[in-house]
């Protein structure tokens, strides 16, 4: 059997077991919307769809408890009918491979530790997951951090589940934070500026007390600015925000369905066209660089995170894009690629090798078989079927 | 004084000047301390109901010490406690009779800053307060900010991801930093995290934070600094009881404020602040609360008002808005003198610190009342009352035989209360020895099995700061036990360790 969709905690403990028993790997998906990122692999799919559905909102505690398989739209269209959200702006990234956004779940976007624009200063998936129940690779079901917005006991497990992967644990539900959803958000546009100058702008502007929220560069070449939070202050903001940058140019302030399409492709790598898909994080000040050493190669870039995280896409496979990254402090995490090249180009940047060791062990602290060990990050020992 | 430490290693004892004389070796000069007096200033931290020497002292200034101190006691089999400013108040930096003490005080310098790129590189004996300090010409400040600011470490921080009144908005110290340098148990030294955000693979970083110096010792921090806000506003009110008061904070967050901080406190801890500070605090109200907005001018003067309308719709009957920088430092005066204050009701005070889903408040004070009354010990109730942290101060007299076991005991049922309320037995203080007996309450014995399945993937001989966190150490062989089935491996080629 192929796949499997579990309906409860015990049930995924078994499909574990049973596939240990088999002598197969597991790969654990929510939507498969990512299923494309990392090297083409076989195993037995484990999905969590069949683990769905809110199990505690409490909207003035700012909890929200979900089993990981309900589709992240849901949790999203829940909070926002109580005024709230997801701060880490997690997105689906389904549109990604040419699929139809819908399928991504809560369970997998923490598991790839999504986040969006907001990041920057709302903080990553990281930052909002509470506490968690999972099935280990010991076929174990367990608990791990809180239900309240403040804990610190124990090890903080839940920042090591997020953007796991699925290479430690089957999350099976979640406790989030989530926060009240501004009143106003502004959009504001800033035309005619180079990546140099518009990273500038962007450190600029973070570093304010114009408190933008987000900071970005459209491919097409806007630098977009967002402000956020009650009326009063959002117009004051912008007015200090188009005062401090002027000698860049005039701000102008964006329609509410425009600029969410800029954000969309400034933020979430989406319509980047080109066979080959990169997201670099680098710090900041060093984001001209990479983007100078990328321009004639890549066919569309795009700066998020004020020049943190950087988007681009290439037909070339053969560019030296994540030696490009190391470079400048920073790495490469490649997000879509023809097979060939995914079967040999690791998804994940390399870490040291004492910090890889390092992985390894706490991998094997909670999957001691390497059931979870698909092959899909070319970082373990062969995954052959024994 | 009823937590049972790990019975000292006899070999260890035995050893201590050879100990002594090798660390010397690593560490010349002044850095070695083993006289018995000189001990004594170490041998306890906040949490002063515990106190025990160290087998040595050793103060190292300098990663590759620090890395060769480690990896001489990891040869030899010495446990370590890594110790920053010893204001622990869950006995965190506890010695052991049998362990070396690494005191990271040395550890002073400012590395780096970077105005542009928002962050800071700091050793880990910079206090929490000098990185404030460091950065606030240029207009900026680090935001965690716990009450013991001046003293505490940096180093300290991290392992144990402390928080402050200003939390709820700008979270603890896990969302405010980048990276760490850090030194394993056998004496390698790793990097987690670093300049950017999101680094590639499993978050290490994130579980080091807050590991209370059991996974690694941290030799470096970058940290995330933010710009001062422009302006920030308090306003003071009083409530007739807690359940009016929590009503109104409710109000707040769900009307889309998050405040910079909310803080409560009850009749008894109003009280003493007043008599203690003299700021004007109403004395006929059942709970006082202080809200804190900040960010720009126009931002503060909107929310201070929506606020005061929210604060009148539930009840308040006191309501003071802040006019001036020196009014709003008043109104913090008394929250800020809170423990001192309370400290000159009893004898002796024992900190708890406990966080509770915020609606069940009424129900853990009115428990709370009870408890006291069995206990026939007194308690003052300050409150970080965005986020649920309850910090009951339970008042004792240690020359009386049986009041500290009664304090407690007394503690340890607030702790169990908050649980069962839906809650968690420690907010910012951490586990440390204080609370290790009661963490069965919150976790099976499966979950914190895992738990030190991490610990064993950092330090497989289980040196590093033991007796803390866990009730029981496991040893890591006997953890690692996998099931076999018929005499082989599910997969064989995954390398086992
Ligand atoms: C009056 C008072 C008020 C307080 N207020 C608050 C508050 O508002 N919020 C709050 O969160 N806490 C508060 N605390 C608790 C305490 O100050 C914090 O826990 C602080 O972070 C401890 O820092 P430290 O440098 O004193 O660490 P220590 O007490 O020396 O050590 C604490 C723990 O960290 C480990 N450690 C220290 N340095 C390192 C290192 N470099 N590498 C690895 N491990 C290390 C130790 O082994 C120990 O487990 C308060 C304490 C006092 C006494």
């Amino acid at each position: 059997m192929n796949q499997v969709q579990p309906d409860s905690a015990e049930q995924l403990c078994d499909a574990i077991a049973d596939a240990k028993r088999d002598g197969v790997r597991v790969e654990i998906r929510g939507g498969g919307s990512k299923a494309r990122i990392g090297a083409p692999r076989e195993a037995r799919i484990v999905r969590t769809t069949g683990l769905s559905g809110v199990v505690a909102y409490d909207p003035a505690e700012l909890v929200l408890t979900v089993r990981a398989g309900t589709p992240l739209a849901e949790v999203e269209a829940l909070v926002a009918a109580e005024r709230q959200m997801l701060a880490f702006e997690p997105f689906d990234h389904g549109p990604l491979f040419g699929a139809p956004a819908g399928a991504a779940t809560i369970g997998g976007v923490i598991a790839a530790g999504v986040a969006g624009s907001g990041r920057v200063t709302a903080g990553s998936a990281r930052d909002h997951l509470l506490g968690f129940t999972a099935v280990s690779g010991r076929s174990e079901v367990f608990v791990a951090g809180g239900k309240v917005v403040k804990n610190v006991t124990g090890f903080d497990l839940s920042k090591l589940v997020t953007g796991s992967w699925g290479r430690l644990v089957a999350l099976t539900e979640l406790t989030l934070k989530v926060l009240p959803r501004p009143r106003v958000s502004a959009t504001l546009r800033l035309d005619g500026l180079g990546p140099a100058a518009s990273c500038t702008a962007m450190m600029r502007a973070l570093g304010s007390h114009a408190e933008v929220s987000a900071a970005a560069r459209h491919p097409d070449g806007p630098t977009l600015f967002r402000v956020a939070g009650f009326e009063p202050s959002v117009v004051a903001r912008c007015a200090l925000l188009s005062q401090m940058l002027r000698e860049f140019g005039p701000l102008q302030r964006l329609e509410e369905d425009m600029a969410n399409a800029l954000w969309r492709q400034a933020g979430t790598g989406s319509d980047l066209d080109g066979a080959m898909l990169w997201c670099i994080h680098v710090g900041p000040r060093r984001a001209p660089e990479v983007a100078a050493r990328l321009a004639s190669h890549a066919r569309r870039v795009a700066l998020d995170w004020g020049g943190g995280r950087i988007w681009a896409s290439l037909d070339d496979p053969v560019v030296p894009v994540r030696s490009i990254a190391r470079a400048a402090g920073g790495e490469a995490l490649l997000l879509r690629a023809p097979d060939a090249v995914r079967a040999t180009i690791p998804a994940q940047h390399p870490r040291a090798p004492g910090v890889a060791a390092l992985e390894a062990r706490v991998r094997r602290a909670f999957d001691p078989d390497g059931v979870f060990e698909t092959g899909r990050f070319l970082d373990e020992e062969p995954a052959h079927a024994d | 004084m009823s937590i049972v430490m790990p019975v000292p290693d006899a070999t260890a004892l035995k050893n201590r000047d050879a100990i002594a004389a090798a660390l010397r070796a690593i560490v010349p000069g002044d850095g070695v301390i083993d006289d018995p007096d000189a001990l004594r200033p170490y041998e306890s931290d906040g949490l002063t109901a515990y106190r025990q020497p160290p087998l040595v002292v050793v103060l190292p200034d300098s990663v590759e010490q620090v890395s060769a101190i480690l990896r001489w006691c990891h040869a030899q089999g010495v446990k370590v406690v890594p110790r920053g400013s010893g204001t622990s108040l869950s006995g965190g930096a506890l010695p052991l009779a049998d362990a070396v003490l690494l005191g990271m005080g040395k550890f002073k310098k400012v590395l780096d800053i970077d105005y542009d790129e928002r962050i800071a590189v700091v050793q880990p004996g910079v206090t929490n307060l000098a990185i404030t300090q460091a950065v606030e010409g240029a207009g900026f400040y680090y935001a965690p900010d716990p009450s013991s600011q001046i003293a505490c470490s940096i180093g300290g921080n991290v392992a144990e991801n402390s928080g402050g009144v200003h939390c709820l908005k700008y979270g603890l110290t896990t969302n405010n930093v980048l990276g760490v340098e850090l030194v394993l148990m056998d004496g390698e030294i790793v990097r987690l995290g670093g300049r950017h955000l999101d680094p590639a693979g499993l978050d290490l970083l994130g579980v080091v934070v807050g590991s209370e110096g059991l996974l690694g010792v941290v030799t470096e921090v970058t940290v995330r600094i933010l710009p001062k806000p422009e302006r920030a506003r308090a306003i003071l009110l009083g409530f007739p009881d807690a359940e009016q008061a929590g009503a109104c904070v409710a109000q707040v967050i769900a009307e889309g404020i998050i405040p910079a901080g909310m803080e409560m406190m009850d009749k008894p801890a109003i009280h003493a602040a007043e008599a203690f500070v003299n700021v004007g605090y109403p004395l006929d109200v059942g709970a006082l609360l202080i809200v804190e907005v900040d960010g720009p001018a126009a931002e503060c003067d909107h929310l201070i008002v929506e606020i005061d309308r929210i604060a009148d719709e539930n009840g308040a009957v006191t309501r003071r808005i802040s006019n001036s920088e020196v009014e709003r430092l008043a109104f913090w005066a008394g929250r800020k003198a809170a423990f001192p204050a309370v400290g000159r009701l009893a004898p002796d005070y024992y900190c708890m610190d406990g966080t509770i889903p915020r609606r069940r408040l009424p129900d853990v004070l009115r428990r709370m009342e009870e408890l006291s009354a069995h206990y026939g010990l007194g308690v003052a109730n300050v409150f970080h009352a965005g986020d649920g942290n309850l910090h009951p101060l339970i008042l004792y007299d240690a020359n009386r035989p049986g009041e500290l076991a009664k304090a407690e005991a007394f503690g340890n049922d607030i702790l169990r209360l908050c649980v069962e309320m839906g809650g968690v037995l420690t907010g910012e203080h951490g586990v440390g020895v204080e609370k290790r007996d009661l963490m069965p309450a919150m976790f099976s014995e499966i979950d914190l099995q895992q738990q030190q399945r991490l610990k064993c993937a950092f330090d497989p001989q289980l040196l590093l700061n033991p007796g803390k966190v866990f009730p029981r150490l496991h040893r890591c062989a006997e953890l690692g036990r996998v099931h076999v089935h018929g005499g082989r491996h599910a997969f064989p080629d995954i390398p086992r360790f």
